[in-house]
């Protein structure tokens, strides 16, 4: 692990490497992060950012967030604007789970009430809300009516009472791309997402309980406005996406791309896993479509999982759900490309902004914030590794800086196979019931894969945020109950 | 992580990518890589692969123009059957046929996966192309690949 000797500090917590760095780039790459954040970056991380810096039609630079570690063609932390007209779309750089992101959702209840009923609801969790391989969701619907949710998104779960109106409201873009056609998505996807609708998934996904305590509050006004407003807050978040649907999409269309890219597009490949399509092709738009398809399945996926959540809470706690209050905070995309109007060099342009493993951070006073943010600016969620907690923050006007793009996790800096090797899944349970958080996983091999230290500090990561003024820190949520994909 | 395909092939998982597995598969003929690579993938996906039975078969066809990207598509088709139909599966028969393009003609064998039965691990979501290599080697064949978790 080692920044090239060509990376350069610009600004607070911001670096620089040139165009000129690698054969090809368009644009510079700009990495966010502290000193030792960057410092610790794979060498990957790096190389990935420069062949991005190349892709046709990019503009400004190519991003990596203070999270970024190495992806497939692209970092996951990356973020890349092309010109709508000349630039392309790469699955590579939305990522294979499509829409893989975070809900939270606030409760009117205090830890000390919660803590006598952990175990029960941990469980009850565990059991409602299938994680792991070979989980099937509950919700059981035919080839149309998924076809009908994959247009209209997370509208669709509440139209069929999984949920109401202020959740739609406080979801990214309301819960649907407009954009999505289910023509364009092939029946292999479709066989594949069926019976996903409702789980959690494997891998680095998750639900937990969380607890804010007074110390954790960095913006009480904030807070207050994102409904945290009590001492000792009881919080539930989860991390999911669109499943094997969203992945089916990716492979069949990185497949096309890779095809019509040295023939028809006339196109390098640079990296498999970068290839790409001109937006305005055939191609890059029947992808585009398939992809907010797979956006509004992980929309979809996510409110039934709140649903249940809603209802896990008032059979353990015997109280109706509304008297819980059981309400979303905000629910955020982490792997998406969207059309967005974004100010470069004074004028106003029309992009695509590719952000993978990254979230979209709105400053106040954004148009498609909802009424009641608006002026505060968005949330966002950045989810920690189920030791070191998570971190509700808000856009800024800064944020331009980055096409309004913040970090989305902590990153990881080992492999599975080595976390695998340093501790066993039993132990880690173990451990961590010492400290205080209850886990459920669906695989013990893979609970020690997911480790603390096989990820950075998410403290680092949410304070380099606010350092390189991409967003800012409202509050540090602590875990006490966690289901394991 | 290592294991064999009954003689026919072997693998270990080796460090790779930082989110996900990779393993290298090795074996005297081409047609190995695909027993070991099917193995390999049924080790990432429950922790004992062992009690798989053969109890369904899948017969499958696929054509890619080059080896890397044939062993590629087979492992997705295998991801791609067990969300699909559930299924676990393992290569019984693989024949390599060489036209114009490269054919894998493969017989395979496994059951639905039982949460009773079988103790989960791993959803692998993907076989990536990342650092994706299948190649002679001196004394047989060998190939990386990394799954994608």
């Amino acid at each position: 692990m080692a920044a090239p000797s060509a990376l350069r500090r610009i600004a607070p917590a911001t670096y620089e490497l040139p165009v000129g760095f690698q054969p090809g780039m368009r644009v510079p790459v700009r990495v966010f992060g502290t000193e030792k954040l960057v410092a610790e970056m794979d060498d990957q991380v790096f190389r990935q950012a420069a062949n991005v810096a190349g892709l046709p039609g990019i503009v400004e630079a190519s991003f990596c967030m203070p999270d970024a570690h190495w992806g497939y063609g692209f970092p996951i932390g990356g973020v890349a604007a092309v010109d709508v007209r000349s630039g392309v779309i790469s699955p590579g750089g939305i990522g294979f789970d499509i829409n893989c992101g975070m809900r939270l959702a606030t409760t009117t209840l205090a830890w000390p009430e919660v803590r006598p009923h952990l175990r029960r609801l941990v469980d009850a969790l565990a059991e409602r809300v299938p994680a792991g391989v070979g989980g099937r969701g509950f919700v059981r619907i035919t080839r149309d009516e998924f076809r009908e949710m994959l247009r209209e998104g997370a509208r669709w779960a509440v139209a069929r009472g999984y949920g109401n109106a202020r959740d739609l409201a406080r979801t990214e873009a309301g819960g649907c791309f407009p954009d999505a056609d289910p023509e364009h998505v092939s029946e292999r996807a479709l066989a594949r997402g069926l019976h996903q609708i409702g789980t959690l998934g494997s891998g680095n996904h998750y639900l937990e309980i969380q607890v804010l305590h007074p110390e954790g509050v960095h913006d009480a006004a904030l807070a207050r406005a994102f409904g945290l407003v009590r001492p000792e807050q009881v919080v539930v978040m989860f991390h999911c996406g669109s499943r094997g649907f969203g992945h089916q999409v990716a492979t069949d269309y990185l497949h096309l791309f890779l095809r019509a890219m040295p023939g028809k597009f006339k196109l390098p490949i640079v990296d498999r896993e970068l290839a790409c399509a001109p937006f305005q092709s055939e191609e890059g738009r029947s992808y585009y479509a398939a992809m907010c398809c797979a956006a509004n399945m992980s929309f979809a996926n996510r409110q039934v999982i709140l649903h249940r959540v809603r209802e896990v809470f008032s059979d353990v706690l015997g109280r109706d759900a509304g008297e819980l209050g059981i309400e979303t905070v905000y629910d955020v995309a982490h792997n998406t490309a969207k059309v967005e109007q974004h100010r470069v060099g004074g004028a106003l342009r029309t992009l695509l902004v590719h952000r993978k493993g990254a979230t979209r951070a709105f400053p106040p006073g954004h148009p498609e914030l909802p009424a009641e943010y608006r002026s505060i600016g968005q949330p966002v969620i950045i989810g920690g590794s189920m030791e070191t907690g998570s971190y509700l923050l808000a856009g800024v006007a800064s944020g331009a800086v980055s096409f309004f793009s913040t970090a989305h996790g902590s990153g990881r800096t080992m492999s599975r196979t080595r976390a695998r090797k340093l501790v066993q899944g039993r132990e880690l349970q173990d451990r961590l019931a010492a400290h205080g958080i209850l886990v459920r996983a669906a695989s013990l091999r893979g609970l020690a894969e997911e480790a603390g230290f096989a990820y950075k500090s998410v403290d680092e990561v949410a304070e380099a945020t606010e350092a390189a003024g991409i967003s800012r820190r409202v509050a540090h949520l602590v875990p006490v109950g966690n289901v394991k994909g | 992580m290592a294991g064999e395909a009954e003689g026919r092939g072997r693998f270990e998982f080796v460090e790779g990518a930082t989110g996900d597995l990779t393993f290298v598969a090795r074996g005297a003929r081409a047609e190995d890589l695909f027993f070991a690579a099917a193995e390999a993938l049924l080790a990432a996906t429950v922790e004992d692969p062992e009690t798989v039975r053969d109890v369904e078969r899948r017969s499958i066809r696929l054509e890619e123009p080059e080896l890397d990207l044939l062993l590629l598509r087979f492992l997705n088709e295998l991801v791609y059957l067990r969300d699909a139909e559930e299924l676990l599966l393992r290569a019984r028969e693989v024949r390599l046929v060489r036209g114009e393009a490269l054919a894998l003609e493969a017989e395979l064998a496994g059951e639905r996966l039982s949460r009773g039965r079988h103790a989960p691990a791993a959803e692998v979501k993907a076989a990536t192309a990342h650092g994706l290599e299948a190649r002679a080697v001196p004394g047989g064949w060998e190939a990386r690949v990394t799954l994608d978790v």
